[in-house]
């Protein structure tokens, strides 16, 4: 650990400024493969000389790049919410998809689409974030009730038991009203469909989330040492932790209903975060942003090249990246116990 | 024969009895209930040969052999959870979250991929080669989570944390070559991840049969072992078993339960963790008492779920698999929250 704290602000920032950059590059990769590859010059001028008239400037302003800015942003809040999640629960398994928030947020939006079929995007992301405030709400219930309180694998346990029960309804509801590919969409996950619009309820969201994560970053990183020593130093746990759990509510109902349940993605950068970054949270979780985005960027451009030109749900590729991590965590800290 | 076990013998038979009698007055109500609705007088009648042309085509083409395999595919998955909780020595194993079920799936998908072209899926050949598929694909699974799980022995709760992780892993490769099959699709894929008895005539049927007639008593056979490994693994060998070898004798029999029936119904989740505890709460920790009682108590429940799922919202089919999650979960959430 010794190495972590020496690390210089200077190399931090140097992490950070690396990061973006390839952020921006692979932004610019995602825009320029496609069905139709488009050369990078192409690109360029049509983010900085757009022409209406040329179908392939059309393609980049109003389909790819809203689709890469969109995959920035719902990693980005998908890696925030996990920091989050994990900071205020010690627990190395804590995460939205394991425990079982993008279910609860797709169950909500399966919900509303079948019984209000006519309503806004705005409304339709405020009841995912009630849905995801359900399946919270569930997990740690059952983790206080529990006999020896939440450890690491009764999270995941329960996790996997309420996202079952969850996503039992919504397949029940969308076969009944034949929704079945909106809830295969959001089980899956995937950014097609995504436009400017999307990009502006995501930059709302983010504004009100991000910036409330960071305001409490400080007090996560005292909870993160423990309780007891949070309390000894004078701090209003349980404040910290409401607003916690209000920012992961509000990250992770956007992200879903945006993207669908894309998995893992929460777990495995914060932990990766962690180990580059240091333990304070402060930095975790800007850094987590950048990281986020960039995972999830790349995921999707993977997606559409795997099997193009049909697409591969990202949240498949996701998996595949975050299993091995989350076999790596649960052989090591997770299990012991 | 000392008194003791000649009344739990007893106690045996009369539930056995009992669930037999339930199982029998089910059947005649799954047979009866659905969108055509066919009194259980003409039911009767019907499987006595006399009934019209119209309700023998029903019953006999269409609804008996879904219903035959539900109850092979409960009666399967049971006693595939009875095995794997008594070889694990953990309370919350199953085929289904250790990931067996997830990648027989995936193995089943993959000889579909590959062979698409040189087999049709429903032509009997290709029913009966696939169960050994999804068997190859069990056992597969059952390899990797057990090395990943691997840390000087294997500790309990790794495995079921592994198991989560490994059966993540699966549904992500199934997803992506499902999608290759057919892009468009997302259904078949759900199938195979939420458990649907997708494919009900009577050669699948007749392909589970023998599986389910050999392996089941197998187990029953098996039922001492099981009882001296809960003991722990020195009382064991210390009485004279053979943990490791038993050990891995009874979990290709477990895979080879689960695999068998996730080729027929794809990957029906808690049914094999559920029952084996009810069967435990009915009979105590005896497995030549648990075993039986267990595959009549699945059978039951899936049959049942089966029924729920084709008649709540009717004329739309909900997969079985989800009635079955929708029923147990609960269940499962209260096991957890009493384990430490």
């Amino acid at each position: 650990m010794r190495s972590f704290i020496h690390h210089s602000n200077t190399s931090k920032i140097i992490i950070h400024i690396l990061t973006i950059l390839a952020l921006i590059v692979s932004i610019g990769l995602s825009v320029s493969y496609g069905s139709t590859k488009i050369d990078f010059a192409t690109v360029w001028q049509a983010v900085f000389q757009f022409n209406p008239d040329l179908t392939s400037h059309q393609v980049i302003q109003e389909l790819r790049l809203p689709r890469a800015v969109s995959a920035a942003f719902v990693g980005a809040f998908l890696a925030v919410s996990g920091a989050i999640m994990q900071g205020m629960t010690r627990n190395p398994l804590a995460s939205p998809s394991i425990m079982g928030v993008t279910d609860g947020a797709a169950f909500a939006l399966v919900l509303m689409l079948a019984f209000a079929p006519g309503i806004s995007s705005m409304g339709l992301i405020a009841s995912s974030f009630v849905g995801a405030g359900i399946a919270v709400a569930l997990v740690f219930m059952i983790g206080s009730f529990s006999a020896s309180g939440l450890t690491p694998v009764k999270l995941a346990l329960a996790g996997v038991a309420i996202g079952t029960m969850l996503r039992s309804v919504s397949s029940i509801i969308s076969l009944h009203f034949n929704l079945e590919k909106e809830m295969g969409f959001w089980l899956a996950g995937g950014l097609d469909g995504t436009s400017w619009s999307s990009v502006q309820i995501l930059m709302i969201s983010g504004a009100i989330g991000i910036l409330l994560a960071l305001s409490i970053s400080k007090s996560i990183t005292v909870l993160s040492l423990g309780e007891d020593m949070a309390t000894g130093l004078g701090q209003n746990n349980l404040l910290i932790k409401i607003l916690g759990i209000i920012s992961i509510l509000i990250l992770t109902g956007a992200a879903v209903s945006i993207a669908g349940a894309v998995g893992f993605v929460g777990l495995i950068v914060p932990h990766i975060t962690r180990f580059i970054i240091g333990t304070d949270y402060r930095w975790i979780i800007p850094t987590s942003i950048l990281f986020g985005a960039l995972l999830l960027v790349l995921s999707d451009l993977v997606s559409r090249l795997v099997n193009a030109p049909f697409e591969t749900p990202v949240g498949a590729i996701t998996s595949l990246i975050g299993v091995p991590f989350f076999l790596y965590l649960a052989r090591g800290s997770g299990g012991g116990k | 024969m000392n008194p003791i076990e000649a009344k739990k013998k007893k106690k045996l038979w009369t539930v056995l009895l009992l669930l037999a009698a339930m199982i029998l007055v089910m059947f005649f109500i799954s047979l009866s209930m659905g969108v055509i609705n066919i009194a259980p007088v003409d039911v009767v009648k019907t499987l006595l040969n006399q009934g019209t042309a119209r309700q023998e085509l029903v019953l006999f083409d269409f609804r008996l052999p879904g219903i035959l395999l539900a109850l092979l595919i409960g009666a399967g998955l049971a006693v595939s959870g009875v095995i794997l909780q008594g070889i694990t020595q953990n309370e919350l194993a199953d085929p289904g979250i250790l990931g067996i079920n997830t990648g027989a799936g995936l193995s089943v998908v993959l000889f579909l991929y590959f062979l698409k072209n040189q087999l049709d899926p429903t032509s009997s050949l290709s029913i009966f080669i696939m169960p050994v598929a999804a068997l190859l694909g069990a056992i597969v699974a059952a390899i990797i989570i057990y090395a990943l799980a691997w840390k000087k022995g294997v500790n309990p709760i790794r495995l079921v944390l592994v198991g989560i992780g490994v059966n993540a892993g699966f549904s992500a490769f199934l997803t992506i070559f499902q999608l290759k099959m057919d892009p468009q699709d997302f259904r078949q894929a759900t199938v195979w991840l939420t458990g649907d008895i997708w494919n009900a005539n009577w050669n699948f049927v007749f392909a589970l049969l023998p599986w389910m007639l050999i392996l089941i008593p197998i187990a029953l056979h098996k039922a001492h072992s099981l009882n001296v490994m809960n003991l722990g693994d020195e009382v064991a060998s210390g009485l004279g078993t053979a943990v490791e070898s038993e050990r891995r004798f009874l979990l290709f029999v477990a895979v080879a339960l689960a695999g068998a029936s996730v080729a027929a119904g794809g990957g029906i989740a808690f049914l094999g963790l559920v029952i084996p505890h009810i069967a435990r709460k009915i009979m105590g920790p005896l497995h030549q008492y648990i075993i039986p009682v267990s595959a009549l108590l699945g059978a039951l429940l899936l049959m049942v779920s089966d029924t729920i799922g084709k008649n709540l919202l009717a004329p739309t089919e909900i997969p079985v698999g989800i009635i079955v999650s929708l029923l147990s979960a609960p269940y499962f959430v209260y096991l957890l929250i009493r384990t430490k």
